[in-house]
Protein backbone atom coordinates (compact mmCIF):
# COMPACT_ATOMS: atom_id res chain seq x y z
CA UNK A 1 0.00 0.00 0.00
CA UNK A 2 2.25 2.70 -1.01
CA UNK A 3 -0.44 5.65 0.76
CA UNK A 4 1.61 4.89 3.98
CA UNK A 5 4.47 2.77 3.53
CA UNK A 6 7.44 4.45 0.92
CA UNK A 7 8.16 2.20 -2.22
CA UNK A 8 11.79 1.75 -2.55
CA UNK A 9 12.87 3.21 -5.80
CA UNK A 10 16.04 3.50 -7.77
CA UNK A 11 17.46 6.67 -9.02
CA UNK A 12 18.11 5.08 -12.70
CA UNK A 13 18.97 8.41 -14.25
CA UNK A 14 19.36 12.48 -13.32
CA UNK A 15 19.57 15.05 -15.88
CA UNK A 16 20.60 18.55 -14.49
CA UNK A 17 17.74 21.16 -16.09
CA UNK A 18 18.91 24.69 -14.35
CA UNK A 19 21.48 25.51 -11.72
CA UNK A 20 18.71 24.39 -9.67
CA UNK A 21 17.23 21.76 -10.83
CA UNK A 22 17.30 18.43 -12.13
CA UNK A 23 15.05 15.92 -13.27
CA UNK A 24 14.87 12.31 -11.88
CA UNK A 25 13.66 8.76 -13.32
CA UNK A 26 12.95 6.39 -10.55
CA UNK A 27 12.36 2.73 -10.98
CA UNK A 28 10.91 0.70 -7.94
CA UNK A 29 14.08 -1.74 -6.68
CA UNK A 30 11.04 -4.30 -6.25
CA UNK A 31 7.55 -5.03 -7.91
CA UNK A 32 6.00 -2.09 -9.51
CA UNK A 33 4.32 1.54 -8.50
CA UNK A 34 0.49 2.62 -9.35
CA UNK A 35 -0.09 4.16 -12.18
CA UNK A 36 -0.08 7.86 -12.01
CA UNK A 37 -1.51 10.62 -13.76
CA UNK A 38 -0.49 13.91 -15.16
CA UNK A 39 -1.13 16.81 -12.14
CA UNK A 40 -0.92 14.00 -9.33
CA UNK A 41 2.11 14.09 -6.94
CA UNK A 42 4.23 11.96 -4.89
CA UNK A 43 5.68 12.06 -1.39
CA UNK A 44 9.78 11.76 -1.74
CA UNK A 45 11.59 10.84 0.90
CA UNK A 46 15.26 11.25 1.05
CA UNK A 47 16.54 8.99 3.43
CA UNK A 48 17.24 10.50 6.77
CA UNK A 49 16.53 14.01 5.49
CA UNK A 50 12.58 14.02 5.25
CA UNK A 51 9.91 13.82 3.33
CA UNK A 52 7.95 16.24 0.44
CA UNK A 53 5.42 16.32 -2.11
CA UNK A 54 6.99 16.59 -5.86
CA UNK A 55 4.64 16.37 -8.91
CA UNK A 56 5.02 13.98 -11.23
CA UNK A 57 6.78 15.80 -14.24
CA UNK A 58 7.16 12.35 -16.78
CA UNK A 59 5.31 8.48 -16.66
CA UNK A 60 6.74 6.69 -19.19
CA UNK A 61 5.41 3.40 -20.34
CA UNK A 62 8.39 1.08 -19.11
CA UNK A 63 7.38 1.24 -15.33
CA UNK A 64 9.68 4.42 -14.04
CA UNK A 65 8.37 7.66 -12.50
CA UNK A 66 9.88 10.76 -13.43
CA UNK A 67 10.39 14.03 -10.81
CA UNK A 68 11.83 17.60 -11.61
CA UNK A 69 12.98 18.84 -8.52
CA UNK A 70 13.95 22.15 -7.39
CA UNK A 71 16.52 22.70 -4.24
CA UNK A 72 14.73 24.89 -2.01
CA UNK A 73 14.72 23.74 1.44
CA UNK A 74 16.92 20.41 3.30
CA UNK A 75 14.93 17.45 1.88
CA UNK A 76 14.73 18.90 -1.44
CA UNK A 77 18.83 19.61 -1.89
CA UNK A 78 19.38 15.74 -0.63
CA UNK A 79 16.53 15.13 -3.59
CA UNK A 80 18.75 16.85 -5.52
CA UNK A 81 21.70 16.10 -4.83
CA UNK A 82 20.85 12.20 -5.07
CA UNK A 83 23.09 10.30 -7.50
CA UNK A 84 22.06 7.27 -10.33
CA UNK A 85 22.24 4.30 -8.02
CA UNK A 86 20.76 5.96 -4.75
CA UNK A 87 17.27 4.71 -3.37
CA UNK A 88 14.35 7.37 -2.37
CA UNK A 89 11.32 6.31 -1.18
CA UNK A 90 8.09 6.95 -3.16
CA UNK A 91 4.53 7.21 -1.77
CA UNK A 92 1.64 8.07 -4.04
CA UNK A 93 -0.24 8.91 -6.44
CA UNK A 94 -1.91 11.76 -4.39
CA UNK A 95 -4.18 14.30 -5.29
CA UNK A 96 -6.27 15.19 -8.39
CA UNK A 97 -4.77 15.09 -11.94
CA UNK A 98 -5.65 17.41 -14.73
CA UNK A 99 -9.19 17.26 -16.31
CA UNK A 100 -8.45 16.67 -19.97
CA UNK A 101 -11.15 14.44 -21.12
CA UNK A 102 -13.13 16.15 -24.27
CA UNK A 103 -10.16 18.51 -24.54
CA UNK A 104 -9.78 19.55 -28.19
CA UNK A 105 -7.95 23.32 -27.51
CA UNK A 106 -5.58 23.01 -24.88
CA UNK A 107 -3.70 26.35 -23.58
CA UNK A 108 -1.13 25.45 -21.06
CA UNK A 109 0.48 28.25 -19.00
CA UNK A 110 3.38 27.35 -16.64
CA UNK A 111 5.91 30.27 -14.52
CA UNK A 112 9.20 28.51 -13.73
CA UNK A 113 9.10 25.06 -11.54
CA UNK A 114 5.78 25.06 -12.57
CA UNK A 115 6.61 23.78 -15.89
CA UNK A 116 6.84 20.67 -14.16
CA UNK A 117 3.73 19.50 -13.55
CA UNK A 118 2.14 19.85 -16.98
CA UNK A 119 4.98 18.63 -18.60
CA UNK A 120 3.16 14.89 -19.29
CA UNK A 121 0.04 17.03 -20.74
CA UNK A 122 1.63 18.34 -24.02
CA UNK A 123 2.50 16.79 -27.17
CA UNK A 124 -0.82 14.84 -27.51
CA UNK A 125 -1.41 14.87 -31.04
CA UNK A 126 -5.61 14.62 -30.71
CA UNK A 127 -5.85 18.25 -29.53
CA UNK A 128 -4.51 21.67 -30.41
CA UNK A 129 -2.10 22.70 -27.72
CA UNK A 130 -0.30 26.16 -27.03
CA UNK A 131 2.04 26.23 -24.18
CA UNK A 132 3.40 29.28 -22.79
CA UNK A 133 5.82 29.25 -20.60
CA UNK A 134 8.15 32.20 -18.17
CA UNK A 135 11.05 31.84 -16.44
CA UNK A 136 13.69 34.21 -14.64
CA UNK A 137 16.31 34.09 -17.41
CA UNK A 138 16.52 31.88 -20.40
CA UNK A 139 19.36 29.88 -18.08
CA UNK A 140 16.08 28.84 -15.70
CA UNK A 141 14.11 27.76 -18.32
CA UNK A 142 13.23 24.23 -17.92
CA UNK A 143 13.50 21.23 -20.31
CA UNK A 144 13.42 24.38 -23.40
CA UNK A 145 15.25 21.90 -25.48
CA UNK A 146 13.25 19.36 -25.46
CA UNK A 147 9.68 21.61 -25.66
CA UNK A 148 10.91 23.51 -29.28
CA UNK A 149 11.33 19.98 -30.76
CA UNK A 150 7.94 19.31 -30.04
CA UNK A 151 6.02 19.01 -32.94
CA UNK A 152 2.57 18.81 -32.09
CA UNK A 153 2.88 21.98 -29.42
CA UNK A 154 3.04 25.70 -30.45
CA UNK A 155 5.33 26.81 -27.57
CA UNK A 156 5.98 30.47 -26.24
CA UNK A 157 9.34 31.37 -23.92
CA UNK A 158 9.38 34.66 -22.23
CA UNK A 159 11.61 35.66 -19.77
CA UNK A 160 11.95 38.18 -16.93
CA UNK A 161 15.04 38.86 -18.22
CA UNK A 162 16.65 38.12 -21.68
CA UNK A 163 20.60 38.20 -21.92
CA UNK A 164 22.16 39.18 -25.53
CA UNK A 165 22.05 35.62 -26.48
CA UNK A 166 18.12 35.27 -25.82
CA UNK A 167 16.27 36.02 -29.58
CA UNK A 168 12.90 34.65 -27.62
CA UNK A 169 10.30 37.21 -25.85
CA UNK A 170 11.23 39.29 -22.86
CA UNK A 171 8.45 40.15 -20.23
CA UNK A 172 5.74 38.08 -18.18
CA UNK A 173 3.46 35.09 -19.05
CA UNK A 174 0.27 37.52 -19.09
CA UNK A 175 1.87 39.96 -21.96
CA UNK A 176 1.80 37.04 -24.86
CA UNK A 177 -1.78 35.25 -23.44
CA UNK A 178 -2.91 38.97 -23.92
CA UNK A 179 -3.08 38.34 -28.06
CA UNK A 180 -2.00 35.31 -28.74
CA UNK A 181 -4.91 33.34 -31.23
CA UNK A 182 -7.69 31.33 -28.98
CA UNK A 183 -11.15 30.10 -29.45
CA UNK A 184 -12.32 31.00 -25.81
CA UNK A 185 -14.93 28.97 -25.37
CA UNK A 186 -13.50 25.83 -26.75
CA UNK A 187 -10.31 26.69 -25.15
CA UNK A 188 -9.36 24.41 -21.60
CA UNK A 189 -6.78 26.57 -19.40
CA UNK A 190 -4.33 24.58 -17.33
CA UNK A 191 -2.08 27.26 -15.24
CA UNK A 192 0.59 25.94 -12.52
CA UNK A 193 3.26 28.30 -11.05
CA UNK A 194 3.51 31.04 -8.11
CA UNK A 195 -0.01 31.84 -7.01
CA UNK A 196 0.18 35.51 -8.11
CA UNK A 197 1.06 34.48 -11.78
CA UNK A 198 -2.21 32.08 -11.99
CA UNK A 199 -4.32 34.87 -10.30
CA UNK A 200 -3.13 37.61 -13.09
CA UNK A 201 -3.01 35.09 -15.86
CA UNK A 202 -6.70 33.74 -14.77
CA UNK A 203 -7.59 37.32 -15.28
CA UNK A 204 -6.23 37.61 -18.79
CA UNK A 205 -7.93 34.31 -19.70
CA UNK A 206 -11.16 35.95 -18.47
CA UNK A 207 -10.88 38.76 -20.07
CA UNK A 208 -10.80 37.55 -23.45
CA UNK A 209 -13.78 35.40 -22.92
CA UNK A 210 -12.54 31.86 -21.65
CA UNK A 211 -15.33 30.79 -19.31
CA UNK A 212 -13.70 29.94 -15.36
CA UNK A 213 -14.54 27.02 -15.75
CA UNK A 214 -12.08 26.01 -18.46
CA UNK A 215 -9.78 27.39 -16.25
CA UNK A 216 -7.76 24.97 -13.74
CA UNK A 217 -5.00 25.86 -11.33
CA UNK A 218 -2.58 23.45 -9.30
CA UNK A 219 -2.09 24.80 -5.60
CA UNK A 220 0.48 24.32 -3.37
CA UNK A 221 0.39 24.11 0.49
CA UNK A 222 2.63 22.27 2.87
CA UNK A 223 1.29 18.34 2.26
CA UNK A 224 2.65 16.23 4.77
CA UNK A 225 0.34 12.93 4.90
CA UNK A 226 -0.89 12.81 1.10
CA UNK A 227 -3.98 11.47 2.40
CA UNK A 228 -6.17 13.89 3.81
CA UNK A 229 -5.45 12.91 7.74
CA UNK A 230 -3.17 15.57 9.03
CA UNK A 231 -4.57 19.04 8.01
CA UNK A 232 -1.05 20.57 7.16
CA UNK A 233 -2.16 21.58 4.01
CA UNK A 234 -5.30 23.44 4.34
CA UNK A 235 -6.68 25.65 2.26
CA UNK A 236 -10.45 27.09 3.45
CA UNK A 237 -12.31 24.40 2.64
CA UNK A 238 -9.70 22.14 0.74
CA UNK A 239 -7.61 19.76 1.85
CA UNK A 240 -4.89 20.40 -1.32
CA UNK A 241 -3.07 17.00 -1.24
CA UNK A 242 -6.39 15.51 -1.41
CA UNK A 243 -9.08 17.97 -3.16
CA UNK A 244 -5.97 19.77 -5.27
CA UNK A 245 -3.32 20.10 -6.56
CA UNK A 246 -5.31 20.67 -9.43
CA UNK A 247 -8.42 22.37 -8.56
CA UNK A 248 -11.34 24.42 -11.10
CA UNK A 249 -10.78 28.36 -10.78
CA UNK A 250 -13.90 29.31 -9.76
CA UNK A 251 -12.93 26.90 -6.47
CA UNK A 252 -9.86 28.30 -6.16
CA UNK A 253 -10.59 32.17 -7.17
CA UNK A 254 -11.55 33.25 -3.55
CA UNK A 255 -8.80 31.07 -1.70
CA UNK A 256 -5.92 32.80 -3.85
CA UNK A 257 -7.71 35.66 -3.34
CA UNK A 258 -8.13 35.12 0.62
CA UNK A 259 -5.23 36.91 3.24
CA UNK A 260 -3.80 34.59 5.48
CA UNK A 261 -5.27 31.22 4.03
CA UNK B 1 1.94 48.72 -49.43
CA UNK B 2 -1.72 49.69 -48.72
CA UNK B 3 -3.03 48.10 -45.85
CA UNK B 4 -5.41 45.13 -46.81
CA UNK B 5 -8.60 45.90 -44.25
CA UNK B 6 -9.34 42.34 -43.98
CA UNK B 7 -5.88 42.26 -41.81
CA UNK B 8 -6.98 45.16 -39.52
CA UNK B 9 -10.66 43.89 -39.40
CA UNK B 10 -9.08 40.83 -37.62
CA UNK B 11 -7.14 42.53 -35.40
CA UNK B 12 -7.69 42.03 -31.70
CA UNK B 13 -6.66 45.23 -30.76
CA UNK B 14 -8.93 47.11 -33.21
CA UNK B 15 -11.85 45.28 -32.16
CA UNK B 16 -13.43 47.67 -30.70
CA UNK B 17 -13.69 50.40 -33.86
CA UNK B 18 -15.93 50.16 -36.32
CA UNK B 19 -14.86 49.07 -39.87
CA UNK B 20 -15.17 52.77 -40.75
CA UNK B 21 -13.07 54.02 -38.75
CA UNK B 22 -10.46 50.82 -39.34
CA UNK B 23 -10.47 51.95 -42.51
CA UNK B 24 -9.81 55.54 -42.01
CA UNK B 25 -6.71 53.73 -39.74
CA UNK B 26 -5.88 52.41 -43.08
CA UNK B 27 -5.65 55.42 -44.87
CA UNK B 28 -3.13 56.58 -42.70
CA UNK B 29 -0.93 53.52 -42.72
CA UNK B 30 1.33 51.23 -44.85
CA UNK B 31 2.14 47.99 -44.19
CA UNK B 32 5.90 47.03 -44.05
CA UNK B 33 8.06 43.99 -43.90
CA UNK B 34 11.35 43.70 -41.81
CA UNK B 35 13.93 41.60 -41.58
CA UNK B 36 16.09 40.42 -38.31
CA UNK B 37 18.12 43.17 -36.81
CA UNK B 38 16.36 46.20 -38.54
CA UNK B 39 16.36 49.00 -35.56
CA UNK B 40 13.15 50.92 -36.13
CA UNK B 41 13.70 53.69 -33.79
CA UNK B 42 16.48 54.93 -31.36
CA UNK B 43 16.06 56.51 -27.81
CA UNK B 44 15.76 60.49 -28.16
CA UNK B 45 14.76 60.30 -31.81
CA UNK B 46 11.79 61.71 -33.27
CA UNK B 47 8.18 59.55 -32.49
CA UNK B 48 6.01 59.75 -35.58
CA UNK B 49 4.95 56.66 -36.11
CA UNK B 50 3.90 53.50 -34.53
CA UNK B 51 3.60 49.92 -35.81
CA UNK B 52 1.09 46.96 -35.11
CA UNK B 53 3.05 43.94 -34.74
CA UNK B 54 1.01 41.21 -37.66
CA UNK B 55 3.86 38.54 -37.20
CA UNK B 56 7.18 38.37 -36.06
CA UNK B 57 9.00 40.21 -32.74
CA UNK B 58 10.45 43.55 -31.90
CA UNK B 59 11.77 43.98 -28.80
CA UNK B 60 12.31 47.65 -26.62
CA UNK B 61 16.09 48.47 -25.36
CA UNK B 62 17.79 50.52 -23.53
CA UNK B 63 21.59 51.51 -23.62
CA UNK B 64 23.59 50.54 -20.18
CA UNK B 65 26.81 51.33 -19.84
CA UNK B 66 29.21 48.42 -20.11
CA UNK B 67 26.50 46.17 -21.19
CA UNK B 68 25.04 47.67 -24.12
CA UNK B 69 21.44 47.94 -25.29
CA UNK B 70 19.67 46.06 -22.51
CA UNK B 71 16.21 44.35 -23.91
CA UNK B 72 13.11 45.68 -21.25
CA UNK B 73 10.41 44.03 -23.03
CA UNK B 74 9.13 41.96 -26.58
CA UNK B 75 6.35 43.25 -28.47
CA UNK B 76 4.95 40.07 -31.05
CA UNK B 77 2.21 39.43 -33.17
CA UNK B 78 -1.36 41.91 -32.67
CA UNK B 79 0.72 44.09 -30.26
CA UNK B 80 1.41 47.76 -30.52
CA UNK B 81 5.05 49.14 -30.62
CA UNK B 82 5.63 52.21 -29.74
CA UNK B 83 3.70 55.83 -27.87
CA UNK B 84 5.87 58.58 -27.29
CA UNK B 85 4.02 59.72 -30.60
CA UNK B 86 1.13 60.39 -28.38
CA UNK B 87 2.42 63.18 -26.00
CA UNK B 88 4.70 65.69 -26.69
CA UNK B 89 7.83 65.89 -26.94
CA UNK B 90 7.23 63.36 -29.07
CA UNK B 91 11.05 61.49 -28.52
CA UNK B 92 11.36 57.89 -28.18
CA UNK B 93 11.73 56.90 -24.78
CA UNK B 94 13.80 53.47 -25.58
CA UNK B 95 14.85 52.26 -29.05
CA UNK B 96 13.48 49.44 -30.97
CA UNK B 97 15.12 46.51 -32.89
CA UNK B 98 13.25 43.51 -35.09
CA UNK B 99 14.91 40.29 -33.86
CA UNK B 100 12.96 37.71 -36.02
CA UNK B 101 11.47 38.80 -39.43
CA UNK B 102 8.62 40.85 -38.86
CA UNK B 103 5.64 42.44 -41.09
CA UNK B 104 3.66 45.38 -39.30
CA UNK B 105 1.26 47.97 -40.39
CA UNK B 106 3.11 51.13 -39.44
CA UNK B 107 0.89 53.81 -38.91
CA UNK B 108 1.98 57.61 -39.46
CA UNK B 109 1.17 59.21 -36.30
CA UNK B 110 0.70 62.75 -36.93
CA UNK B 111 -1.85 61.62 -39.39
CA UNK B 112 -3.52 59.69 -36.81
CA UNK B 113 -3.63 62.74 -34.09
CA UNK B 114 -5.41 64.71 -36.84
CA UNK B 115 -7.57 62.17 -37.55
CA UNK B 116 -8.35 62.00 -33.98
CA UNK B 117 -9.20 65.80 -32.94
CA UNK B 118 -11.59 65.69 -35.85
CA UNK B 119 -13.66 62.84 -35.45
CA UNK B 120 -13.62 62.33 -31.38
CA UNK B 121 -15.69 59.30 -31.15
CA UNK B 122 -12.68 57.83 -33.38
CA UNK B 123 -9.94 59.92 -30.81
CA UNK B 124 -11.57 58.05 -27.91
CA UNK B 125 -11.53 54.61 -29.16
CA UNK B 126 -8.46 55.32 -29.94
CA UNK B 127 -7.71 56.48 -26.63
CA UNK B 128 -9.02 53.39 -24.71
CA UNK B 129 -7.25 51.11 -26.99
CA UNK B 130 -4.11 52.83 -25.86
CA UNK B 131 -5.01 52.98 -22.46
CA UNK B 132 -5.84 49.35 -22.30
CA UNK B 133 -1.97 48.55 -23.99
CA UNK B 134 -0.57 50.49 -21.61
CA UNK B 135 -2.52 48.98 -18.94
CA UNK B 136 -1.40 45.65 -19.81
CA UNK B 137 2.34 45.93 -20.05
CA UNK B 138 2.12 48.61 -16.58
CA UNK B 139 0.48 45.61 -15.27
CA UNK B 140 3.11 42.48 -16.57
CA UNK B 141 5.86 45.14 -15.77
CA UNK B 142 4.88 45.29 -12.08
CA UNK B 143 4.12 41.57 -11.89
CA UNK B 144 7.96 41.09 -13.09
CA UNK B 145 9.14 43.58 -10.20
CA UNK B 146 7.90 40.27 -7.96
CA UNK B 147 10.68 38.35 -9.13
CA UNK B 148 8.29 35.78 -8.79
CA UNK B 149 9.91 32.96 -10.01
CA UNK B 150 13.32 33.45 -8.00
CA UNK B 151 14.47 30.74 -5.68
CA UNK B 152 13.42 31.18 -1.94
CA UNK B 153 15.97 29.35 -0.31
Amino acid sequence: MTSWVPTPCRVVERTVETHDCVTLTLRPVTGSLPAFRPGQFAMLYAHGVGEIPISVSGIPADGTLVHTVRAVGAVSRALHDAAPGTVIGVRGPFGTAWRLDGVEDLLVVAGGIGLAPLRPVLGHPSRRTVLVAGARTPEDLLYAGDLLALSDVDVVLTVDRGGHDWHGRVGFVTEPLASIPLDPERTTALLCGPEPMMRFCARTLLGRGVPAGNIQVSLERSMQCGIGLCGHCQLGPLLVCRDGPVTGYPEAEPLLLAKEL
Amino acid sequence: MTIPMTELDALPLLARLSHTQRAAIAGVSRIETYDQGVRLFDEGGLADQCWVVLSGCVTIDTAVPQNGRMVLQSVGAGELVGWSWLVPPYRWHFGATVVTPTRAAVVDTAELRRLADDDPALGYQLSLILLDALLNRLQATRIRLLDLYRNPS
